[in-house]
């Protein structure tokens, strides 16, 4: 290391300014899990570093036209603590809760799960299927786009020089509304997904299902929305027939490598698994919400 | 050579001023710097726990926190939790019942039951488990570090 230097300013305009004249390396500092590591293990040599941890957006939950808005510095522990949210979206906080250690979620960071790019980011697939929107702030202004915008592949963003994601918003909950993230991994705390299933669904009055989105980790370079595996489930009471569909869909979907954590095959035969269950799961949540 | 951070910071109550480079760890800075080596280094990223303190409340792996993010902040660490010569609950139980083998993880476990019991005074077994999944130990097989916690738990329940 070179010449590394630290900046935490306080507001995101200085943070945009100082990110977008910087040269060199430069990394956004949010819970460090990721950031630090990669230094520790020589993997990035960043020449400016930017903590973003003391601008006040970043790190609220604030209620915003009936849906929540999460700033992207929010701890895992500050989200999995906070009642409201984990009442609107059980199966965001099931991905939350699965990302590292109680330390690591002492530090870590939805923003930061989701800007570090890994295919198997266990917050990213409940993200996406929540339908949550990131605010990216930059030079050029600030844009709101889908979450599964974000990644283009492993450890890659869609981001420009000088972009943050400031917060995610997620959208009012229509009444009966359930969401749920399972992830298989050998063991069952402190391991990286083989595969990630995010499931969001919403029932009418008579239990049809109206809307879903599916989203899969750990199957492809970068973590998927399944329009085909949501398809699936819309108009039926995911039933045994619907969730084979589903199935299907989901394993249609994967692109998965092999490697020392599964195979292919492997992937493909859990994703389709997972999601059943998944689906099952957020059916649940969604018949206890009137 | 990166330039040096001037930060002042809460340890254990006492107030600390150090100087630390930008890459410098927060670990780096309570063991070298401040000469509190109760804090160990297992693995140096986030795995194994044994560097876990308590940040404003929050326990962390201190080797993931940078030590100039700590300006400002309440830190505590092991050298903390005895009041003086009067060892905690959670330390005298360890001792009794065998917690601690060669003791490298101790601390770490220390601080971190002690956050979980200061949420939640009354946890099962499992809540123990999963809580404590953080904190890696090659010597126990955790059945001991669990009844530990279980029992100065219970002490400090009254019950």
């Amino acid at each position: 290391m070179i010449s590394l230097k630290y900046e935490a300013p306080s507001s995101l305009g200085d943070a945009i300014a100082l990110l977008a004249r910087a040269s060199g390396t430069s990394r956004v500092l949010a819970g460090g899990t990721d950031v630090i590591v990669q230094m520790e293990t020589d993997l990035i040599e960043p020449d400016l570093v930017v903590d973003i941890k003391k601008i006040p957006e970043l790190r609220e939950i604030a209620v915003e036209n009936g849906g929540f808005r999460v700033g992207a510095a929010v701890t895992g522990m500050e989200l999995t603590d906070h009642r409201g949210f984990c009442r609107a979206w059980p199966g965001v906080v099931d991905g939350v809760k699965l990302i590292g250690s109680m330390q690591i979620k002492g530090r870590a960071t939805m923003g930061g799960n989701l800007c570090n790019a890994s295919p198997a980011a266990d917050s990213v697939p409940a993200l996406i299927a929540a339908g949550a929107v990131a605010r990216v702030a930059g030079p050029d202004g600030t844009r709101d786009i889908p979450v599964e915008g974000i990644p283009i592949g492993p450890g890659k963003t869609s981001l420009s020089k000088g972009e943050i994601v400031v917060s995610f918003l997620f959208p009012p909950r229509p009444p009966y509304s359930g969401d749920a993230y399972l992830r298989m991994t050998p063991r069952t705390e402190m391991d990286i997904a083989v595969v990630g299933v995010g499931v969001n669904v919403t029932l009418d009055a008579d239990g049809v299902c109206a809307a879903a989105r599916v989203s899969l980790g750990a199957v492809a370079p970068t973590v998927l929305l399944v329009a085909e595996a949501g398809a699936a489930l819309v108009g039926s009471r995911l039933d045994a027939p619907a969730l084979d569909r589903l199935a299907q869909a989901a394993a249609a979907a994967c692109r998965p490598i092999d490697d020392k954590r599964g195979t292919r095959e492997y992937r493909i035969k859990v994703a389709g698994v997972l999601a059943k269950r998944a689906a099952a799961l957020a059916l649940e949540r969604a018949r206890q919400n009137p | 050579m990166s330039r040096k951070y001037h930060v002042a910071t809460t340890v254990n109550g006492d107030e600390y001023e150090y100087l630390c480079e930008p890459q410098q760890t927060l670990l780096d800075v309570l063991r070298d710097e401040l000469m509190l080596t109760g804090t160990k280094e297992g693995c140096g990223t986030g795995d194994c726990g044994a560097c876990t303190v308590m940040v404003d409340g929050t326990m962390i792996c201190s080797c993931l926190m940078l030590a100039v993010e700590a300006g400002g902040k309440k830190v505590e660490t092991i050298e903390g939790m005895a009041k003086g010569e009067e060892l905690h609950p959670l330390q005298r139980s360890f001792l009794e019942l065998n917690g601690s083998q060669c003791g490298i993880c101790t601390p770490g476990i220390l601080i971190a039951a002690k956050a979980l019991i200061d949420r939640n005074p009354d946890p099962t077994e499992t809540e123990v488990r999963y809580w404590l999944a953080g904190n890696l130990c090659r010597c126990t097989g955790y059945d001991k570090i669990i009844r530990s916690v279980l029992a100065a738990a219970k002490e400090m329940r009254g019950a």
